[in-house]
C-alpha cells in the first residue's frame, strides 16, 4: 500500500499514509496515528488495569470518548442494573472514566448508545481520520471515508497510552455494485449478498471499499449498514469514498468542524476519493439490479441466500469444509434442506443493533408496520440505536406507531444483538434479526439467528414468517 | 510477556472450520473485569457436549490446538485469546486465521500458526492415528514436529520476533515518542476532539 503520491491512489491509501507517524522497515509495521478512540465498558477495564499498574495515563483525552451499550438494559433504565456482573462492569467504566478523566456517556444520558452510533451522531466521525475501538463493527465509520479498525484489549491499552498503533499495511479490495436497488432491495441486502459472494474469509487482510452507482445513491445510513459487516466478510475495515452525501450529514453536528474550518476539512476530503487508475489488489462486481432481499439460513454471516430461494442442501457444496459446516448448521438451525425459506416461522423480530438502528432504519421498519398488527405468535423488539435516535424517533410518532403494532419499543443499546443484557432468545427460538451475526448461541444460548434487513423484519413481524416486503403487499392488494 | 522459543505438548484436533470467538468464549463470560480465570469459559458451550473433544482425556491436557480455516471469526473480543491461554493452551494452527484474532494472539505471547489445509489434514490423520500425540513447535525456524513428520508454518516476521523476544509493544512504540509528537504538532485544526464538550442541545 505504498503508491507514491503521484501515482493514481486509493481512498484506502491516501487516509493510510496520512496518518503514518514511522514507516515500517525490513517487514516492521507503520506506526500509525489515531484520531478518535471509542470505548465502551466490555473490552476497556483490563486496559485500564494495565496503564494503572504501568503508572500511564491517557495521552489524549481530547480524542477519547466512552460510552455504556453492551450490558446496559433497556427497560427500567432507571433503576439499578439487576444482573450484578454486568452492573460491575458498568461501574467499572465510570469509576475509570472518572479516574483517568475520560468522557463518558453513562445510561441514561441524552448521548448514550451504542459507541458506532454515538460517534456519527455526534460528529466526531468525519472522513479521512483513523477511529479504532475495542468492538470488531467499528469498520461501520468507514461509511465516512475514515480507516475505522476494530482492536483488542491490548491495542486498546495501546491507544490510550501512545494515541498510535502498530500496524501492517492491508491490501485493498473494490466492491463495485453497480444499478439500481429494487423497491424493498436495501443496504442489508448488498451486504449480506458481498459476504455470501466472497465469504467469511473472504476479506482477510484487506480493507474493502464500496464503490459503484449503487453505493453512491445509499444514504450514509445505507453505507455504515454495509461497512459495518465489513467484519463478518473477514476484512479489517470497509470503507466509502466521501461525497456531497457525507458532508451534508456532517454538517453543523455538534462536533463537526465549523467556519474556515469547515472549509478547510471539505477541501481535504474532496481530495480523498480513489484516483482513476488507481488499482486495487482485488476486484468483485455485484449486480444491484438483480439483488434480491437476502436472508441468513446457517450459523455464519457467509450462509445466506435470497429469501425466495429454498434450504440448501449441503451435498451441494462443492467444498468438503463448507460441506460440513452446512450440515452442522443445518442441525443447530433445525432446518431441512429444500424447505422454502418463506415457510420458515420464527419466534421473534430484533429490530436494533449497530447494524440497523439509525433513525432511517427504525422509519424503514415503521413505515411497513404502519396501522397494523403484529402476527400474534411473534415477540418484536425495536431497540433504537442511541437515546438521541429514540428521542427523535418519538418526536415522528414512531414510538406510537412500533407500540400500536403490539410490538415493544425499548431504549437504547446492543441488546440482544449479543444478549449481554436481559435481552436475550431462549433455547431453540428463532428470530429474524437486523444485527450482524447468526452464530451458535449469539442471541441466547441455543438461540437460531436468521439476519435480515429491516423490510424483511417488518414484513415477518406481520406474517410471522421469514417475508419480504412484497409478500406484505400481495396480500394488501389480495 | 514471557518468551517464546519452542513448545511441546498434546496436540488437540478441532475439526471445524469457522470457529468464531463467540464460541470460543461466549459474551456472557465478556462481563468481568480481569485479565485472567477465563480457563472455565473457553468453548463453553461447547464443553456441556461429552463428546467434544476437550472431554476427552487424552486432550484435556492440550496445548497446541489444530483447528479448520478461519480460526477466531467475528467479535474483537481479546477475551478468546485470554481463555486459550488460561486453559493452557500455547500454539492454535489453521489454515487461516481472522486477522484480529491473530493480532491479539501476538499481544499475548499465543502462536496463531498458519498451515496449509493439506497440511493440517495431514496432521488430524497423525493424532487421529495416535490420539495423544505430542507435536513440537518451533519459533526458531517456524516448523510443527509430529509423528517424525515436519511442516512448516507461517506467521508475521514481526510478531515472530516480538514472541521471540516477549517484548511489549507500548514499550517499544514510546521509543518513537518524540516522532508522535512531531505529528501531533503537524494535525489539522478541524480534526475531531471530543473536548471540550460540545453542546448537542440546540441542535
Amino acid at each position: 500500500m505504498y503508491t507514491e503520491e503521484s501515482a493514481p491512489r486509493t481512498l484506502a491509501e491516501k487516509v493510510w499514509n496520512d496518518h503514518v507517524v514511522v514507516r515500517g522497515e525490513n517487514g516492521e509495521p507503520d506506526l500509525i496515528y489515531i484520531d478518535l478512540h471509542l470505548l465502551h465498558e466490555v473490552t476497556s477495564p483490563q486496559a485500564f488495569d494495565g496503564l494503572r499498574a504501568a503508572g500511564r495515563g491517557l495521552r489524549r483525552l481530547d480524542q477519547t470518548i466512552a460510552t455504556e451499550d453492551h450490558n446496559t438494559p433497556t427497560l427500567d433504565i432507571d433503576r439499578p442494573i439487576a444482573d450484578p456482573t454486568s452492573r460491575t462492569q458498568i461501574q467499572a467504566l465510570r469509576t475509570n472514566a472518572a479516574e483517568f478523566g475520560v468522557r463518558l456517556h453513562s445510561l441514561g444520558d441524552a448521548e448514550q448508545g451504542i459507541v458506532h452510533v454515538v460517534g456519527p451522531q455526534l460528529g466526531l466521525t468525519m472522513p479521512g481520520i483513523t477511529v479504532v475501538c475495542g468492538d470488531s463493527h467499528t469498520s461501520t465509520h468507514g461509511a465516512f471515508g475514515a480507516i475505522g479498525l476494530g482492536i483488542g484489549t491490548s491495542e486498546v491499552e495501546h491507544v490510550m497510552a501512545t494515541q498510535t498503533l502498530p500496524l501492517k499495511p492491508f491490501k485493498t479490495m473494490a466492491i463495485n455494485v453497480d444499478g439500481i436497488l429494487r423497491p424493498g432491495v436495501t443496504a442489508k441486502d448488498i451486504i449480506l449478498a458481498v459476504i455470501a459472494k466472497i465469504g467469511t474469509g473472504g476479506g482477510q487482510g484487506y480493507i474493502l471499499e464500496y464503490r459503484g452507482s449503487a453505493i453512491r445513491a445509499l444514504s450514509m445510513e445505507g453505507r455504515m449498514t454495509i461497512c459495518n459487516m465489513s467484519i463478518e466478510a473477514g476484512a479489517r475495515a470497509g470503507m466509502v469514498a466521501p461525497d456531497e452525501t457525507t458532508f451534508a450529514y456532517v454538517k453543523d453536528k455538534p462536533h463537526a468542524p465549523r467556519g474556515a474550518d469547515w472549509d478547510e476539512a471539505v477541501a481535504y476530503w474532496r481530495t480523498l476519493p480513489t484516483d482513476d487508475g488507481a488499482r486495487f489488489d482485488r476486484e468483485i462486481t455485484i449486480n444491484a439490479d438483480e439483488l434480491e432481499p437476502f436472508v441468513t439460513w446457517g450459523t455464519n454471516p457467509g450462509q445466506g441466500i435470497a429469501l425466495s430461494e429454498n434450504v440448501p442442501d449441503p451435498d451441494d457444496f462443492a467444498d468438503e469444509n463448507d460441506r460440513a459446516a452446512a450440515r452442522r448448521a443445518l442441525e443447530y438451525m433445525d432446518l431441512t434442506p429444500g424447505t422454502p425459506m418463506k415457510d420458515i416461522p420464527v419466534d421473534a423480530v430484533f429490530m436494533g443493533s449497530c447494524t440497523n438502528s439509525r433513525i432511517e432504519d427504525l422509519r424503514a421498519f415503521a413505515s411497513i408496520i404502519k396501522g397494523k398488527t403484529k402476527a400474534e405468535s411473534v415477540r418484536v423488539m425495536v431497540v433504537p440505536g442511541s437515546a438521541k435516535v429514540r428521542l427523535q424517533a418519538e418526536a415522528e410518532g414512531i414510538d406510537k406507531i412500533v407500540e400500536d403494532f403490539g410490538a415493544e419499543w425499548r431504549f437504547a443499546g446492543c441488546s440482544m444483538c449479543l444478549g449481554m443484557n436481559p435481552d436475550q432468545l431462549a433455547p431453540g427460538e428463532r428470530c429474524a434479526s437486523t444485527s450482524n451475526r447468526n452464530f451458535e448461541g449469539r442471541q441466547g444460548k441455543g438461540g437460531r439467528t436468521h439476519l435480515v434487513s429491516p423490510l424483511v423484519a417488518a414484513a415477518t413481524a406481520i406474517r410471522g414468517r421469514l417475508s419480504s416486503l412484497s409478500d406484505v403487499a400481495e396480500e394488501v392488494m389480495a | 510477556m514471557e518468551k517464546f522459543t519452542t513448545v511441546t505438548g498434546v496436540g488437540v484436533p478441532l475439526k471445524r472450520s469457522n470457529v468464531d470467538t463467540d464460541q470460543i468464549i461466549p459474551a456472557v463470560y465478556l462481563k468481568r473485569i480481569t485479565k485472567t480465570g477465563f480457563d472455565d469459559a473457553l468453548f463453553a458451550a461447547w464443553r456441556k457436549d461429552p463428546d467434544f473433544v476437550l472431554n476427552d482425556p487424552l486432550y484435556k491436557s492440550g496445548t497446541i490446538l489444530v483447528a479448520g480455516p478461519d480460526f477466531g471469526t467475528g467479535s474483537s473480543r481479546e477475551h478468546a485469546v485470554w481463555a486459550l491461554r488460561d486453559y493452557g493452551f500455547k500454539v492454535v494452527i489453521s489454515p487461516r486465521f481472522a486477522d484480529i484474532f491473530a493480532g491479539n494472539s501476538g499481544k499475548q505471547g499465543l502462536v496463531a500458526a498458519k498451515v496449509p489445509e493439506p497440511n493440517v489434514e495431514r496432521l488430524w490423520e497423525l493424532m487421529d492415528a495416535s490420539p495423544g500425540l505430542e507435536l513440537t513447535v518451533s519459533l526458531e525456524d517456524c516448523t510443527i514436529v509430529a509423528g517424525g513428520e515436519t511442516f512448516a508454518f507461517d506467521i508475521d516476521e514481526y510478531t515472530r520476533w516480538r514472541l521471540r523476544e516477549g517484548l511489549d509493544d507500548i514499550s517499544l512504540t514510546l521509543r518513537n515518542e518524540d516522532a508522535i509528537t512531531q505529528f501531533e504538532a503537524r494535525r489539522a485544526g478541524w480534526l475531531p476532539k471530543t473536548l471540550p464538550i460540545a453542546s448537542t442541545v440546540a441542535e
